[in-house]
Parts: C-alpha cells; structure tokens; sequence
C-alpha cells in the first residue's frame, strides 16, 4: 500500500474533480467494547461536494464522521474494522501517520473552541505547526486569506490581537473554520456545527459552506433536517447504527426509497 | 403513511386539511347538481340558492390556503407531507373553480326562462354532468384514500365527457341551423356544456394530484384530449 499521507503529495494533488469519490468506506464496524454501534457502512463521499449525515441521537452518525480522521484512535475500548479509503489510501494502514491524515482532514466541532489565544494565533498556530509558511509575510498572509474564506477578516481584521474567545459565538465558530481550513486540508468534518449558534450565525455558517465546498470536501454531521436539505449534495441517513439510505440530497428529502428515512424526515420517528 | 407523527398536533392539522377538502369537493358535487336541476326545471329560486352556494365554497378555499400556509410557516413539512400540502393547495383551487363554473350554469337560468323552450338539450347536459358528478364523487374518494387506481380511472372517464361534449356541440349546432330563433338559448346552452366539460377537466386535474401525492412524481401519460369540438364546422351551401 502506498503513503499517501505525506505533506509532498498533498501540495500536488490533482485539483480537478474527476468523479471518482473522495472518501471510500467499506463494511465499516464499530464497538464500544461489547456493544457494537456501527454496522457494516459503505459509504461513498464525493470529491469537494457536502455530504450531510442525518438520524435520530445514537443511531451512530458521529461515530462514523470520527472514524474518518481516526478520533476513535483515542477511544481505548472503540474497536473500528473494514476500510476507509481517502484518495485510494487506507486511513487506517499501520503506516499512516494519523497527525498528518488530521491536517489533510480537518474538524470543526459542535461548540466552538478557540484556543485561549489571540485571533491571529487561533489561525497561525496549526501553519507553523505544520511548518507551511516560509517567513512571517506568508505568515500574514495565509492567516488573513484563511479568516477571509471564513467570512470573518472584515470583522476582526482591527483586533488579531484580542482573544478569540471574546468573540461572539458565531465568530468563534467561524474562527474554527478559519483555523481549520488555515492547514489546507482536502476534508473538513463538521459535528454539528450550528448547534450552539443562532439563526443568523447559522445562516453565516451555511453560506460558508456552500463557498467552501469549491476547494474541500465537506462532511457535516447535523440534528436539523432542515440544514441537512439546505447545504448538502448528498445525504446519508443512519439509523441504529445502520446506513439506511444515500443519494441526492434532493431525491432523499423529497422522495425516500426506505419507510424509515420517511418516517424520520417527515418526523415520525426520532 | 400510517405511522403518526410525534408531534401529535401535526397529524390533526394534516387531517384536518384533508377533511376540509373532502367537505369543499362535497360541496362542488352539490353545487353542479342543483345548478344542473335549476335548469332542467327552469327553477330560478334553486337557481339563486347555488350562487349563494358558490360562496361557501369560496371561503372553504380561503380556510384551505390559511391552514396549508400555516403547516408551510410552522412545521417545514419533508417528503410525503409536504406533497399532501402542495397538492391541497392545487386541489382547493381546483374546486373552487369548479364551483364557479357551476354558478356559472345557473346564472343563465333566468335568462333561458325568457327564449323558447329547448327540452332535449336539457336532457343531454343532465347526462353529461350525471358523469362529471360521478368523477368529482370518485376522485374525492381516491384523494382521502390515496388511491391511484381509482384517480387513474377519473382520468379515463373524461374520455368519455369530452366526447359527449363534442356530440353535444354538433347537437346545439344543428338546433341553431333549424331556426335561427334557437340561437340564443343555443349559444347560453353552449357555455353551459363548456362549463360542465371544464369542471371534468378540473377533476382530472385533482385525480393528478392523487398520483403526486403517492407517487412522488407529476402525472405525465399523454392524456388525449377527445374533445373535438374546435374542429367542428358547418358546410357552407353549395350554390346550384
């Protein structure tokens, strides 16, 4: 199996989308222990597209989006088998080197996290973490061109010194996703991303998206059925740990195949 | 779908809109029927009565938008749920012109009690809005049991209006040729045969909702329309 997992290759990796899935999961399996939680989930996720996973709590949405980037890895008693393929390398391979996997796959979790550090360090810190900056212009500039795509430079470009936890909620979120698109991952993880916002924050969060989606491939974990329709491509519906249903998201919100996926999107079951 | 919904409240409101749609499609059907007798027996008091009729079925149609509005604003109905609202939607509209085509037939009542007598006309539109009758009757039934096949099979028996259309056409036609007198009960008769041939159409259109509702898709199957009546003419008289 080759390494694909090195900084090298993901400078030059091929931009252009060709069809091919971006992300390839096969009979994936997950326990806790004895309790098995995921099972058997193949899954497709299409290059630079959102893909939203929807299903009532429990039914092992999150568990799944945390296997992608290996967060179970931390999870002593999590046991994950099968395959999950990103550009035709196995995310699990015992070669892989999981920091280097997290800076191709980025996440941005439920409640925003800054760090207690300045704006300007929130973003700058994984750059030269991962040693992508070559002098302090770059630097600059990499910081503002991420806090751009994030729709946040305009509100904060006179106070990078502050603390990023003195902003409001919903720039906190979106300084998340400043710092986590800063490293140019391939794939930002989204687990509820939206949930502690309000409305507008939210409506911020789901423009972003639709923007981002040009250069990242976009996986979002999410409780609102609503946002699932408005900002994915594609939608995956797990259920009890099962993935009942996958397709267009347009297809799946409006003319399910599986009674469960009717039962719970028209809000039936939860 | 006969699971409920977890919101018990939903599953009222939704009911409650097919409800008020099988009582405004109840109304429809009463409404053509007297319109119908209003004229056969040239009974103007019945004639009055079905236009203030219209009206309530007009303000059903209000009552329909407000609630199917609410359930948009309120409950961002998925999938199933939102096709049976869009469709009470169109439907609503569809019999609210109904009925104003059928008020439309008793609004000549008075004016025919004036020209001379036409009995076997009356006859043949008592036939033909015997038939739309039974197709409003058939496609309410087919909505609030959500049944294709007998929606389909409204769709069929317009078949057989627009071809009585078309023969009543011909009919009122060669009245008119017989003596010129017939002309203007024979015109009023025209409108009112269009009038019981459009409220068919309008059936038909809510038998497609039933498919949409079920079936998640617009009904599309080259419907062919048999009414000819655009075709119809008569032959100027040969000079000897």
């Amino acid at each position: 199996m080759v390494n694909l997992m090195t900084v090298q290759q993901v400078v030059s990796k091929p931009m252009a989308f060709d069809g091919t899935p971006k992300i390839i999961a096969r009979d994936v399996c997950v326990s806790y222990g004895d309790r098995q939680v995921l099972h058997n989930i193949n899954l497709d996720i299409p290059q630079r597209r959102v893909t939203a996973l929807i299903g009532p709590s429990g039914c092992g949405k999150t568990t799944f989006l945390r296997c992608i980037n290996r967060m179970n890895d931390l999870i002593s008693i999590c046991k994950v088998t099968g395959t999950i393929m990103m550009d035709s390398a196995d995310v699990y391979h015992a070669d892989v080197d999981v920091e280097v996997l997290r800076r191709r796959i980025g996440m941005v979790f439920q409640k925003p996290n800054p760090f207690p550090k300045s704006i300007y360090e929130n973003v700058a810190y994984g750059i030269k973490l991962h040693g992508l900056s070559i002098d302090k212009a770059d630097l600059d500039a990499r910081v503002e061109k991420s806090l751009r795509r994030a729709g946040l430079w305009d509100e904060v470009s006179d106070r990078l010194d502050s603390p990023g936890t003195g902003l409001s909620g919903g720039q906190q979120q979106r300084l998340c996703i400043a710092r986590a698109i800063a490293i140019e991952p391939d794939v930002i993880l989204m687990d509820e991303p939206c949930s502690a916002l309000d409305p507008i924050a939210t409506a911020r969060i789901e423009e972003l998206i639709h923007e981002l989606k040009e250069k990242f491939t976009i996986i979002i974990v999410t409780h609102s059925m609503q946002q699932a329709a408005r900002v994915s491509d594609y939608t995956a519906f797990f259920h009890l740990g099962d993935l009942v249903e996958q397709g267009e998201t347009e297809i799946l919100f409006t003319n399910p195949k599986d009674e469960r996926t009717e039962s719970y999107i028209t809000g039936r079951i939860g | 779908m006969s699971q409920s919904h977890i919101v018990k409240v939903y599953d009222d409101e939704l009911k409650n809109l097919d409800r008020l749609i099988a009582e405004m499609g109840g109304q429809v059907e009463h409404i053509l029927s007297d319109s119908v007798q209003s004229l056969v027996q040239y009974d103007s008091t019945l004639a009055k009565a079905v236009v203030a009729d219209d009206k309530k079925i007009d303000a059903l149609e209000i009552d329909i938008d407000a609630q199917a509005t609410r359930l948009l604003a309120l409950r961002q109905p998925m999938a199933a749920d939102l096709r049976t609202i869009i469709a009470s939607l169109r439907i609503s509209n569809d019999l609210e012109r109904m009925g104003d085509h059928a008020k439309n037939i008793s609004k000549r009542v008075d004016t025919l009690t004036q020209v001379p007598l036409l009995s076997p006309m009356g006859k043949s539109i008592e036939r033909m809005s015997k038939l739309v009758e039974t197709m409003i009757n058939q496609v309410l039934n087919a909505y609030i049991e959500r049944d294709v096949p007998q929606a389909l099979s409204v769709i069929q028996q317009d078949e057989d209006v627009d071809l009585l259309y078309t023969s009543l056409f011909r009919e009122i036609l060669t009245y008119m040729m017989e003596d010129p007198r017939n002309i203007t009960a024979c015109t009023h008769f025209l409108f009112i045969a269009k009038n019981i041939e459009r409220i068919g159409d309008h059936a038909t259109n809510i038998a497609e909702q039933v498919y949409y509702v079920v079936e998640a898709k617009q009904y599309d199957d080259g419907h062919i329309n048999l009414d000819q009546s655009t075709s119809v003419v008569v032959p100027p008289k040969q000079e000897s």
